[in-house]
């Protein structure tokens, strides 16, 4: 590894810790304007941020360190896990510790975190978000596995920069295979980040919610990390997908200069794309009955293994 | 002895047409409650006026909603007698919630044996707990996350399914009937919008029926085709704002926007003819606060059609939409035959199959004059009740063409004069919730001795604890959101 690899992987996660609160507020931007609502600034999530962080944190009185400390380890996770994700170039120092194995078993890590903090302080809502937050998660871990192992058969590895390193070489196209893997995956990205038609973000009905209902105890700057987090986990997982089935414009040898020119803005364009299409999903669904989300996810799941087969049987 | 003996020797009460009143004695006052039951009747007010300087007795009267008409009962308490009146639980499930709100407020305590205060909040509440294996509670509120009046529910759940859910509400108790008695009567009207708030010209025009009903005044024509219009507009305005936010607690955002903007649409022509977005203040004794110009009630007709015609197009969205239709059929459904055991009445009656509506059932003028049609469904789900909506926004706009389009030329208000002491008159008027009572009883000199404003959410919020059983916890937003019941006006 050269020190350009080390400023390569730098870069990339400053960028997403950077990005991630823009994309969300460009995803809310696209909602507002196809709900024919007036768009809120592009900027809204950041100065959410620095408010939250310039707020004093109340901490409820049986809360245990346990509920003090989850922010910081979702956090550091989800930044972590922006680490292994090849979203400008693919040589990535961090890569040789961890795969995309090891990137779900991270973000398993964090919902283990968010979910025992949830029921820490003992609250009716925290535990009801906590207990249908497991469900999802252990609904769409094995899916996104699935989806993982379909690239890694067609690329004979599980580092996620060696898999895009290979599918952006030209040899392989949007196989069949893919298309399937790619369905599931959106599917698995709807659920993980409490997106429509799962969980609706902007709700204020505590009865309905999952990922607001684990938050609700929090205040200040652990909020603040915890909404980051989740920023950042949409974020990275919207970068995966590019990784697994729009490669292209990730700069795969050293990257320079020349590579950043090219890398960095088709990132842009492509997380512009993935939010508008974010948007248009939900915005035409509405959200499902929680009963609902096994049926949803074992489609995901469905999908995934479609995509395995067809690749194993077909070699497409 | 069957309701029509009852009926026939019932004198008719001041006020509203259809209602007749009548006094009894403790064994007459339970017959009488059997009688109505036992005619599909049911019990939709019960107030108690104490003893004061004009009145000897402390009476306890009891308003039934019958196929015939509205039979109010006094059953006046013999001073320093039997201090328990006979409930009427066992007979109307209503009549609980009814009994123990007016022992909070004037200490006549009935026979019947849950006595837990409802209005007076001093010491804990005593929910009724269920036991088994898993079950456990959830307690929501009364400080909720979203801006709603406040409100207890305590469910009892096995994962997430609701076994059982008890509300309690009395948050809001304002001391509204007290604050009655210290106002002129001729005043009580401003007072009677603010009952609830979303309701302020049925209550107002059923605070006004009663007081003009006592007093002898001849409402003119003109005034009352404009309250008609009021009314009709609250129900409008009401009808988009629950479904812009039915849609809402469904994750349907598209239908929250629409709707927010047909409604602030509406309202802003509502100001434009009337000078005020929400309708208080206008309906006053003799008549209306203002008169409608030939050209805003044009210009009115007008933003009424666009809303409804938008409306329609909604409608389609929302019957065809696989997710919303999902999400609204089969949830929190009331079945008929329970809707009527517990005495439902108004928009969540309607869609359960209780065909009960004022102005086709007891019309008033201009009513009588309209041949409005009734909206009922039969399945009593949230998507019946969406259904309710849909249909009387149609209907609501095709009254306010007629209503609006040929208004009788002349004075839009008469002179009102003070009632005599002692006189009693019930006010009746379909709001867009449902019928909305006010019982006035005129003390000396133009006071108020009693009022008792009644919202039909006495009668459907228990009916939600019965529709939310079975049902999954985060499908209660929307279950509530559809019966959309006051606080305020039911905790006074």
């Amino acid at each position: 590894m050269k020190p350009v690899d080390w400023i390569t992987q730098v870069l990339e996660m400053a960028a997403a810790l950077a990005a991630a609160p823009v994309f969300l507020g460009w995803l809310n931007q696209c909602r507002a304007w196809l709900q024919n609502r007036r768009a809120p600034s592009l900027w809204l999530p950041y100065r959410n941020l620095h408010k939250l962080f310039h707020k004093e944190a109340v901490i409820a009185e049986n809360a245990s360190p346990l509920f003090r400390i989850a922010p910081y380890v979702v956090f550091g996770a989800m930044v972590l896990a922006a680490g292994i994700i090849p979203s400008m170039g693919t040589r990535l120092p961090l890569v040789v510790s961890a795969d995309a194995i090891a990137l779900v078993g991270l973000f398993a890590a964090a919902r283990m975190f968010m979910t025992l903090a949830a029921m820490d302080v003992g609250t009716a809502f925290g535990t009801l978000g906590a207990r249908r937050e497991m469900m999802v998660g252990f609904l769409a871990e094995p899916a996104l596995l699935m989806v993982i192992f379909v690239a890694s058969l067609i690329s004979s590895s599980t580092a996620l920069p060696v898999i895009t390193a290979h599918l952006a070489s030209g040899h392989v196209g949007l196989s069949p295979s893919l298309a399937f893997s790619a369905v599931a995956f959106i599917l698995v990205l709807l659920a993980e980040n409490a997106r429509i038609p799962v969980d609706n973000p902007a709700t204020h009905l505590e009865l309905t919610m999952i990922h607001e209902a684990m938050v609700l105890e929090y205040s200040a700057r652990h909020l603040a990390l915890m909404e980051w987090a989740a920023q950042l986990k949409l974020f990275n997982y919207v970068c995966i997908g590019f990784a697994l089935f729009f490669p292209w414009g990730v700069a795969t040898g050293h990257i320079g200069p020349a590579g950043l020119l090219v890398a960095i803005p088709a990132l842009a364009v492509k997380l512009a794309a993935a939010g508008l299409g974010l948007a248009v999903i939900e915005t035409v669904s509405a959200k499902m009955r929680v009963m609902r989300i096994p049926e949803f996810l074992g489609t995901a799941f469905l999908f995934a293994v479609l995509g395995l087969l067809v690749h194993v049987l077909l070699k497409a | 002895m069957p309701l029509r003996r009852w009926w026939q020797s019932a004198q008719a009460l001041a006020g509203a047409p259809g209602v007749r009143g009548l006094g009894a004695g403790s064994e007459e006052w339970v017959q009488a409650a059997r009688d109505v039951a036992a005619s599909g009747g049911t019990l939709y007010a019960l107030w108690v006026a104490a003893a004061s300087a004009g009145a000897p007795h402390t009476s306890v009267y009891g308003a039934y909603l019958t196929d015939v008409g509205v039979l109010v009962v006094e059953l006046a308490l013999p001073a320093g007698g039997d201090p328990l009146y006979p409930g009427l639980e066992a007979i109307f499930p209503a009549a609980s919630r009814l009994q123990r709100a007016a022992f909070d407020l004037s200490a006549v305590r009935c026979s019947d044996p849950d006595r837990r205060p409802w209005l007076n909040h001093e010491k804990p509440y005593e929910f009724i707990r269920v036991d088994g294996e898993g079950v456990h509670e959830i307690g929501v509120g009364p400080v909720h996350a979203g801006t709603i009046e406040p409100g207890h529910f305590r469910f009892s759940v096995v994962g997430e399914k609701v076994l059982r859910l008890e509300a309690h509400l009395g948050y809001v108790h304002k001391g509204i009937e007290q604050r009655f008695a210290e106002l002129p009567i001729l005043q009580g009207h401003r007072l009677a919008a603010r009952v609830s708030g979303d309701s302020a010209v049925a209550f107002s025009w059923a605070y006004c029926q009663a007081l003009e009903g006592m007093s002898g005044c001849a409402v003119p024509p003109r005034a009352a085709w404009l309250r008609a219009a009021c009314l009709e507009l609250e129900r409008l305005a009401n009808h988009l704002g629950d479904l812009g936010a039915l849609g809402n607690d469904v994750g349907f955002a598209f239908g929250l926007a629409q709707f927010s903007r047909l409604k602030e649409d509406l309202l802003r022509a509502v100001a434009s003819a009337f000078g005020r977005r929400y309708l208080f203040d206008i309906v006053t004794p003799g008549g209306m606060a203002l008169d409608l110009t030939a050209e805003a009630a044009r210009s009115l007709i007008n933003a009424v059609r666009a809303v409804c015609s938008e409306t329609a197009e909604l409608r389609t969205i929302y019957d065809e939409h696989e997710g919303v239709r999902d999400r609204f059929t089969g949830a929190g459904r009331l079945q008929p035959e329970l809707a009527a055991r517990l005495g439902v009445i108004g928009l969540a009656g309607r869609a359960s199959g209780q065909a009960r509506d004022l102005r086709v059932d007891l019309p008033c003028p201009p009513y009588t004059e309209l041949a409005v049609a009734k909206a009922v469904q039969q399945d009593g789900d949230v998507a019946a009740r969406v259904a309710v909506r849909f249909e009387e926004v149609r209907e609501s706009g095709r009254l306010l063409a007629q209503l609006l389009s040929a208004l009788p030329a002349g004075a839009h208000a008469a002179t009102v004069d003070t009632p005599a002491d002692g006189a009693f008159g019930v006010g009746l008027i379909e709001g867009w919730r449902g019928p909305v009572l006010v019982a006035l009883h005129a003390g000396p000199a133009g006071s108020v001795r009693r009022c008792h404003p009644h919202d039909p959410s006495w009668q459907n919020w228990p009916a939600l604890e019965y529709a939310i059983i079975g049902n999954i916890v985060p499908d209660f937003p929307v279950i509530n959101k559809s019966f959309n019941l006051s606080y305020s006006g039911a905790d006074l």
